[in-house]
């Protein structure tokens, strides 16, 4: 209990030392563009794919149902609602947390496990500055843009999967998708996740910068960046759902 | 002990990790401009030694000068200030993987000092040179050998012009003729810029060859300090057998 305690401890005393140096020159520009080029265009077919299939399969699955019920209009109102307040959101948060969680935690254990954050530290550079922060900013920023690609990519699939079985013309599905959607149920499902993404940023770095387990710690901080990120993109979507509820009422559906 | 003009002061300095002692009480200096080789058994505490004097790691107990200047309670600006007097070159030689040797060797000299690109430009030409990796600086350091990592490693610590040079295992891995090239870096390096260099190495006769002073470490203890007649008369056993060439 004790250990947790601390461990807890240990990763907020990290994200509060991420957001205070984030403010603190000098600043890592050309770090944070690598980085947002590693977290962010690299990661785009995987969501962009993801985001597709999901569509399809969602569209598929509810169509029966909604057909059934004489309710086969509201089909492009249903997947973009689910899209864009949800799904989109937390997949593209767990994508994230898989695909670049991982990466962090390994690369940053592997650096810490062949000395290069201690040949960082005795070149008077401040490692944390110069390897953590701009990992963390780089997943806060490239996440909520991320997830516009996957709920984009999921209309599409969507729209496509409907088209195949009604022949509806585009313009009609995106009239119907949009609708019954608030700016609100857009904005902020998908400002939410930048959260995610510096729950993710934050935990893989701290597992990774942390690690002095030599090689073996390498896999062991890769997977513990997953699991723990992944476990605390759900938790923080709870609370933040909540927290959405209070701000706009009216998207309490 | 007098702390004037030594380059390097520990001060009954002690160091342990859980419950193993890696350092106990160890005392010694290192005068300006001299070269010690650290001299041990593996895990006897000889790296610990230049990761406490760089202040990666922070001693349990006793005081570590470098320069006249106590790093044991620095912040980490003062620390900053420290290491810039100081160059590392670490046993695996640490380059930055995801950077050329270009770039491993520029990232200092961009962020530490107010030096034009040109002058950059020949700063790293003219180390580069030194270590004879003139040809190779577009190179990844996965795209390097074992001494040419090495060399890589020393020419980084080399690109501030250090006041002190700390070096891991410089020959470790290496046939006899690179280790002799490096042997000669050092060397080059103490009389050419006056560069106090401490050297942990298993290497004897390169030890001997490039080493004013000698410290002797044995499961955490500082067993002999000093020239290497002085090593050789030693009343302990295992200083004499490392020291020795046989």
């Amino acid at each position: 209990m004790f250990d947790w305690i601390e461990f807890v401890g240990e990763v907020t005393l990290f994200g509060l030392r991420v957001i205070v140096d984030l403010f603190r020159p000098p600043f890592e520009g050309g770090q944070l563009l690598r980085q947002i080029s590693e977290t962010g265009a690299k990661s785009l077919p995987l969501v962009i794919a993801s985001g597709f299939a999901l569509g399809t399969v969602m569209t598929l699955h509810t169509r029966s149902t909604l057909v059934t019920f004489g309710a086969a209009a509201t089909i492009p109102t249903v997947q973009a609602l689910a899209f864009f307040v949800e799904i989109g959101p937390l997949v593209a948060g767990l994508l994230l947390a898989g695909r670049v969680g991982s990466g962090i935690g390994a690369v940053l254990a592997n650096m810490r496990a062949t000395e290069q954050i201690d040949g960082i530290e005795s070149l008077s550079i401040d490692a944390f500055k110069f390897l953590v922060v701009p990992r963390v900013t780089a997943c806060v920023i490239v996440l909520p843009l991320l997830t516009l690609f996957m709920d984009f990519a999921g209309l599409l699939g969507g729209y496509l999967s409907e088209w195949s079985a009604s022949r509806i013309t585009f313009e009609l599905y995106i009239t119907r998708a949009f609708a019954n959607l608030e700016w609100s149920n857009f904005i902020a499902p998908t400002l939410k996740t930048a959260v995610f993404g510096f729950i993710i940023g934050t935990i893989s770095s701290y597992f990774g910068y942390t690690t002095n387990e030599g090689a073996a710690g390498v896999g062991r901080a890769a997977t513990r960046s997953v699991v723990l990120s992944s476990l605390l993109i759900i938790l923080a979507d709870v609370i933040l759902v909540k927290l959405i509820f209070f701000a706009f009422p009216e998207n309490a559906l | 002990m007098s702390d004037v003009r030594a380059a390097v002061v520990f001060d009954h300095v002690s160091k342990a990790f859980g419950a193993k002692q890696v350092l106990r009480d160890v005392s010694f200096e290192v005068p300006a401009g001299q070269v010690l080789c650290i001299l041990g058994r593996s895990g006897t505490g000889k790296s610990v030694t230049l990761k406490l004097l760089m202040s990666l790691i922070k001693p349990d107990h006793g005081r570590i000068l470098v320069d006249g200047d106590d790093i044991t309670g620095l912040n980490e600006v003062g620390l900053s200030r420290v290491r810039r007097k100081m160059g590392f070159l670490f046993q695996d030689a640490a380059l930055f993987d995801s950077l050329t040797l270009y770039e491993n060797l520029a990232l200092p000299l961009h962020r530490l000092t107010q030096k034009s690109p040109d002058e950059i430009e020949s700063i790293i030409d003219r180390v580069l040179g030194q270590v004879g990796l003139s040809g190779d600086r577009k190179k990844m350091p996965s795209a390097l050998s074992g001494g040419m990592r090495k060399r890589a490693g020393l020419a980084r610590a080399l690109v501030l012009e250090p006041k002190i040079l700390l070096a891991d295992e410089p020959s470790s891995g290496l046939d006899r003729i690179t280790a002799s090239e490096i042997d000669e870096l050092l060397l080059g390096q103490k009389a050419e810029h006056g560069t106090t260099v401490l050297v942990v190495t298993h290497d004897v006769h390169g030890a001997r060859r490039v080493g004013d002073r000698f410290a002797v470490f044995d499961k955490g203890d500082l067993i002999a300090f000093g020239t290497a007649a002085e090593v050789e008369q030693s009343e302990h056993e295992t200083a004499r057998k490392l020291i020795s060439e046989q």
